[in-house]
């Protein structure tokens, strides 16, 4: 039985998937650096998108596996070493966040002195928006994230190797504090990078959704690839169809909690009706901002809430993978709809380099997922919950050490 | 009927009975099993349907109470906003939704599985009470159409793992 097999062991192809995406990404990249000569403000714009994708996908992983360390579940361990994977692009994330540090004053209207020196408001946020606390608290959350999926993936990695029952529980303590940390770093992070766009404008759900959205667009990622790998074994024998209905009810559970904060910050502020609040709505009344705002209700949340309640679409591979990638394509909608009407005040416009770089930057991620997958097992070896979870699919494998 | 050990036993048992061609067929358990429902050939049910039907009327239903009391009943002017201010319907239409439907879940389930049930003849067989704690049964009804009391009887012990096979009367 291959449980001992790497990824690269079971599908050589990979080795070549991943060329083919990182050259498509590093192509796109180079393609947009064009866009950066001919339009810097829409170009940071367009690529602050793209980053807030690939970091969803890296930090929604790196959020499951700590839930799953601390809930437990066969749905993690099926899906723990390929989320374990997505987690460890963190470091190139890491990198890829400096064009966001020097595109500074293109984005963020409150690093210009002159600006913030004539608005009594900006004056009084300045202790907390300001250059050099906002490259603090960025290098806070990367020293957070990196060092979680360092030290729960060498773990992970040594629990493979040597099944010590000492391992299982230094995570589940790490993923406690770790999951709290995770929470307060993502939610500051979309506060920092995303929300302070409009630097008037606050929302304490804001980070809570951009959480959600990450968690979203990760298990989205996660089932098309999990869907992929069983096509060969082990993942053919682990994947059940009741396991692949509990990742899809997952998704559908991070659909329903996008809408329903949506929804409420939607409600309160527009109930509230004051001039400080709902400036961030009034930006998304000019013309063409509200059709997309229909597309996002309609492809964000109506037809996957409504296709993922059905158990025969959860359970089937092809169809929940096309689910996914419908769900994935919202989540890139929905960060245009938070990001991109900052840009443009003056109504809707679609620029190439907001579809260019998205696509450039998630080939890229995908291709450095790929060279990661490659290096380790499709299913932990000497999980505690293996047996429990996967036994009787592999009652006669011998699947690690420590026996 | 049939008594068993393990679960396995009696999922192995249930899906030969199917092959079998018996129809009239009930597994009792005292822990759920997922495979079961399968193994004996249980039908799908309408309550999905029915709960659907429940939370869509619900949701509805709450959505025309806002809209009578705020439009109709009790038009009041609230800072200016419309009378018919739907996002502040949503958590009401939201909320019946919810209750119509889980309403809907449980006495749909009741209905269709009429329970409660104080009187059932798998009652008479003294060793059925075990159902509950540690042991595991299958019965064929007597109303199916293969039914017969020596050849049923012979087929139940037959099966891997099946004691105490025991006529059971009406």
């Amino acid at each position: 039985m291959a449980l001992r097999e790497t990824a690269e062991q079971i599908f050589p192809e990979l080795a070549q998937k991943q060329r083919t995406f990182l050259l498509a990404g590093a192509a796109g990249l180079v393609l947009s650096a064009v866009g950066y000569t001919m339009n810097p403000e829409q170009f940071f714009s367009s690529y602050l998108l793209a980053y807030m994708l690939v970091l969803g996908l890296t930090l929604g992983a790196l959020g499951f596996v700590m839930i799953h360390q601390l809930s437990g579940g066969a749905w993690g361990v099926v899906a723990r070493q390929s989320l374990g994977a997505a987690s460890r692009v963190m470091p190139v994330v890491t990198l890829l966040f400096i064009p966001i540090a020097i595109g500074m004053p293109h984005l963020y209207e409150w690093t210009h002195a002159d600006v913030v020196n004539a608005d009594p408001i900006l004056r009084g946020k300045a202790a907390y928006l300001n250059t050099s606390f906002f490259l603090v608290r960025a290098a806070i959350y990367f020293i957070v994230w990196n060092g979680l999926v360092f030290l729960l993936n060498k773990w992970s990695k040594e629990q493979d190797e040597t099944g010590n029952l000492e391992l299982p529980l230094r995570m589940q303590r790490v993923s406690a504090g770790g999951l709290l940390l995770h929470v307060l770093c993502v939610s500051f992070a979309a506060f920092d990078w995303v929300m302070s766009r409009d630097p008037h404008w606050f929302s304490t759900i804001y980070g809570a959704l951009v959480l959600v959205g990450q968690g979203l667009v990760a298990m989205a990622f996660q089932i098309i690839v999990l869907a992929w790998l069983a096509r060969r074994k082990p993942m053919s024998e682990a994947l059940t169809p009741v396991y692949l209905g509990d990742l899809a009810g997952l998704m559908f559970a991070m659909v329903v909690l996008w809408a329903y904060m949506s929804f409420s910050q939607y409600l309160i502020i527009w109930s509230g009706n004051l001039p400080e609040e709902i400036m961030w709505y009034l930006h998304r009344e000019q013309p063409g901002w509200i059709p997309l705002a229909i597309v996002l209700v309609v492809f964000h949340f109506a037809a996957p809430f409504f296709l993922l309640l059905m158990r025969g679409i959860k359970r089937n591979p092809s169809l929940v993978t096309k689910v996914a990638m419908l769900v994935i394509v919202a989540r890139v909608i929905d960060l245009f709809w938070l990001i991109a009407p900052e840009t443009h005040h003056e109504g809707f416009v679609l620029s190439w380099m907001d579809l260019v770089l998205p696509a450039a930057m998630f080939a890229l991620w995908v291709g450095l997922y790929f060279q990661q997958l490659r290096q380790r097992p499709l299913l932990p070896l000497n999980d505690p919950q293996f047996e429990e979870a996967l036994g009787p699919a592999f009652a006669h494998a011998d699947h690690g050490t420590a026996h | 009927m049939a008594e068993f050990e393990t679960a396995t036993q009696l999922v192995a048992a249930a899906t030969k009975t199917r092959e079998a061609g018996y129809v009239d067929v009930d597994a009792y358990s005292p822990i759920p099993i997922e495979e079961l429902h399968h193994a004996i050939g249980f039908p799908h049910t309408k309550l999905p349907l029915m709960v659907l039907i429940g939370g869509l009327l619900g949701g509805m239903g709450g959505f025309s109470l806002e809209y009578w009391v705020s439009a109709v009943a009790y038009p009041l002017n609230i800072g200016g906003k419309p009378l018919v201010s739907w996002p502040m319907f949503i958590p009401v239409t939201f909320e019946c939704t919810i209750l119509a439907a889980s309403l809907t879940a449980v006495f749909g389930m009741l209905m269709l599985n009429k329970l409660p049930m104080p009187y059932h003849p798998v009652f008479n067989v003294p060793r059925f009470a075990m159902a509950s704690r540690n042991r595991f049964f299958l019965c064929i009804e007597a109303t199916d159409r293969q039914f017969d009391l020596d050849r049923t009887r012979e087929f139940l012990t037959s099966l891997d793992g099946a004691h105490e096979v025991t006529a059971v009367a009406n």
